[in-house]
């Protein structure tokens, strides 16, 4: 699938050409980005998914500095509370408020998003765009690296890793932003290929301009669409990589908290306490979808001819 | 055909060469040991216990031989569970694990295809959107959310299933939903998709134009077109479900490999990681390689590209 949508961007990318049917005068006082942010903002599910973002992203941020009570402070009087004025979302069984582990588990499960997500793009982008540009057998030996690396059991291969560098967690996110390159490398590869034929890459070729320069200056800026969208999309995976982790006892470690972990011990509890589970597992889901709404709008914005799966 | 299947299984042999070296010295540099956690331990003993599994000689000679046992298909003795060996772990477990796998599948395939089905048929109603609303939901929910939900629900609520186990047949019904309910979605859409692109065709309103009733339009001559992405799915779908079940195994107390295999991780059980991970390589190769060669038998075009 990765692959049929590489060659498709590789061979259309020109969403700029059909701005909006007004053909003859194709670059009329619109750029790129205007008509991509007008597609964004008509686009009622992106809308949602963007103000929900940043809002769970700011909450989550601010709110453990406005909530009176910290994310490990236990309290085995009142243990287990339902939800009151008090305790938003209740209390756990050692009688932590569930909506401050909430909003702490939420900075450390973005965080974990963002910066997986960094390492995999800064990777992804100079992979695929090396590769596209400089073409011939180091294209082809390194895109064979991708295609079995791709064929690895991707989950199995992140346990792995957890076994290798679970002692320090900041060292096993960055590990799997380290992994999860692969898709970005080909999307950014396949548009390569196709900018890397055009006039104004010529022109700095016909200037003397060194290779790496090319690439960074010019190359790189002109396949940004694909992978902004693409980034957008992988923000939520790793997320949901991070809480899966968490969840079976290799990701975040108690009593630090992270939605994971908050998952993992509400449904150990469910039975009894189901806000622990349910407050959670909401926030986390609509979290994902947000997110997931957000990237298709985008792609659909910046890519407005892009197949649909 | 034969040669393509004999020159793709020699080009897996490197690869898992590769695999091999890569997770054994992942496994052995990473700090830690399996056998540090178990506080008073007496010094005698703990270096008795490294001895026993070879862990004192230098690294090199321990690569060597977990080669050589490799080579023949032996994959070590289990740190953790005492007296069992990596190969036996395996050889119980991962039949539950395609147990599950394979009752997903049926699962989602009965739940995807009528539901893809109807909404394509009955295009921009409530019969569409719907299923369609609930599948992108099964798409997004992940199994830790899902599974719990699905227990609390079923089995605490409601009491119609046990909410953990695998003893009776009942209790396959949890598990296999939750593995197979992110399929299922996946596959009411590519269903819908398909039915939608061919349903379109000009052969499909000659059909029409003959006057045949709808059902064998739609059964007969759209059907084997319309669910042609769905056949190239099924491939990547078994794969995942075989290597994919490690939280469902965890949220329902599934005995599968995958469980092993998070154990394995959450213990250090150095040589069950590596031995599963080289198991689930290897799977992934034969089928990789098995839908390649069923595909070819589907399509003569792709047969020839294949020499």
């Amino acid at each position: 699938m990765g692959n049929d949508r590489t060659t498709d961007v590789a061979t259309n990318p020109a969403p700029r050409a059909r701005a909006d049917g007004t053909a003859g005068v194709p670059e009329q006082g619109t750029s790129l980005w205007g008509d991509a942010l007008y597609r964004l903002r008509r686009n009622r599910l992106a809308r949602f998914g963007l103000a929900f973002s940043i809002l769970v992203t700011v909450v989550s941020f601010i709110g453990p500095y406005c909530t009176p009570y910290s994310y490990d402070a236990t309290d085995l009087v009142y243990g287990a509370q339902s939800p009151s004025p008090e305790h938003w979302c209740g209390t756990d069984t050692l009688g932590r408020d569930v909506l401050t582990r909430i909003l702490y588990g939420g900075r450390i499960s973005l965080t974990v998003g963002f910066l997986a997500t960094a390492v995999s793009l800064v990777i992804g982008v100079l992979y695929g765009a090396v590769s596209g540009y400089l073409g011939g057998k180091l294209d082809a030996v390194m895109m064979r690296a991708v295609d079995i690396l791709y064929a690895l059991p991707f989950t199995v291969f992140v346990i792995l890793l957890t076994v290798a560098f679970g002692q320090d967690l900041r060292l096993l996110f960055l590990a799997i932003g380290a992994v999860s390159w692969l898709t970005m490398a080909r999307i950014v590869r396949g548009q390569v290929l196709f900018v890397r034929r055009q006039e104004y890459v010529e022109a700095a070729v016909a200037l003397g301009l060194g290779t790496p320069r090319i690439i960074l200056r010019h190359v790189i800026p002109n396949v940004l669409g694909p992978v902004i969208v693409y980034a957008t999309l992988t923000v939520p995976a790793v997320m949901l990589l991070e809480a899966a982790l968490s969840f079976l006892g290799l990701g975040v470690q108690p009593p630090m908290s992270s939605w994971g972990v908050l998952i993992k011990e509400g449904a150990e509890k469910m039975d009894i306490y189901p806000w622990l589970l349910i407050w959670p597992a909401a926030v986390f889901s609509l979290t994902l979808f947000s997110l997931n709404f957000l990237g298709d709008g985008l792609r659909d914005a910046l890519d407005p001819q892009g197949a649909r799966d | 055909m034969l040669r393509f299947v004999v020159s793709r299984l020699a080009q897996a042999v490197p690869v898992m060469f590769l695999i091999a070296t890569a997770t054994f010295f992942m496994v052995r540099l990473a700090p830690g040991d399996p056998f540090a956690d178990e506080k008073r331990i007496p010094e005698e003993i703990l270096a008795n216990l490294r001895a026993t599994y070879g862990l004192d000689q230098p690294l090199a000679v321990q690569y060597g031989r977990y080669m050589r046992n490799l080579l023949r298909g032996d994959l070590g003795p289990s740190y953790k569970y005492t007296g069992r060996s990596v190969n036996e772990i395996i050889s119980q477990s991962f039949p539950v694990s395609l147990e599950l796998g394979l009752e997903a599948l049926v699962l989602a395939l009965l739940l995807g295809l009528p539901a893809g089905l109807v909404a394509a048929l009955r295009r921009n109603s409530a019969w569409d959107y719907l299923p369609m609303a609930t599948a992108m939901a099964g798409i997004c929910l992940p199994a830790f959310v899902l599974g719990p939900l699905l227990a609390l629900v079923f089995g605490i609520w409601l009491g119609w299933f046990h909410p953990m186990g695998w003893n009776v047949a009942s209790d396959r019904v949890l598990p296999a939903l939750t593995l197979g309910l992110y399929y299922a979605a996946y596959i009411a859409r590519l269903t819908r998709a398909g039915m939608i692109e061919i349903l379109s065709q000009d052969f499909v309103r000659t059909a029409r134009a003959k006057g045949l009733p709808e059902h064998v339009v739609v059964l007969k001559h759209a059907l084997t077109g319309g669910i042609q992405p769905v056949l190239s799915f099924l491939g990547p779908a078994i794969a995942g479900l075989l290597t994919g079940s490690f939280i469902v195994e965890t949220v329902f107390f599934v005995p599968g490999l995958g469980r092993f295999f998070v154990n394995a991780a959450f213990n250090r059980d150095y040589t069950l990681v590596m031995g599963t991970v080289l198991f689930y390589a290897a799977l992934i190769i034969v089928l990789n390689l098995a839908v390649d060669v069923v595909q070819a038998w589907l399509n003569p075009r792709a047969r020839e590209a294949m020499g």
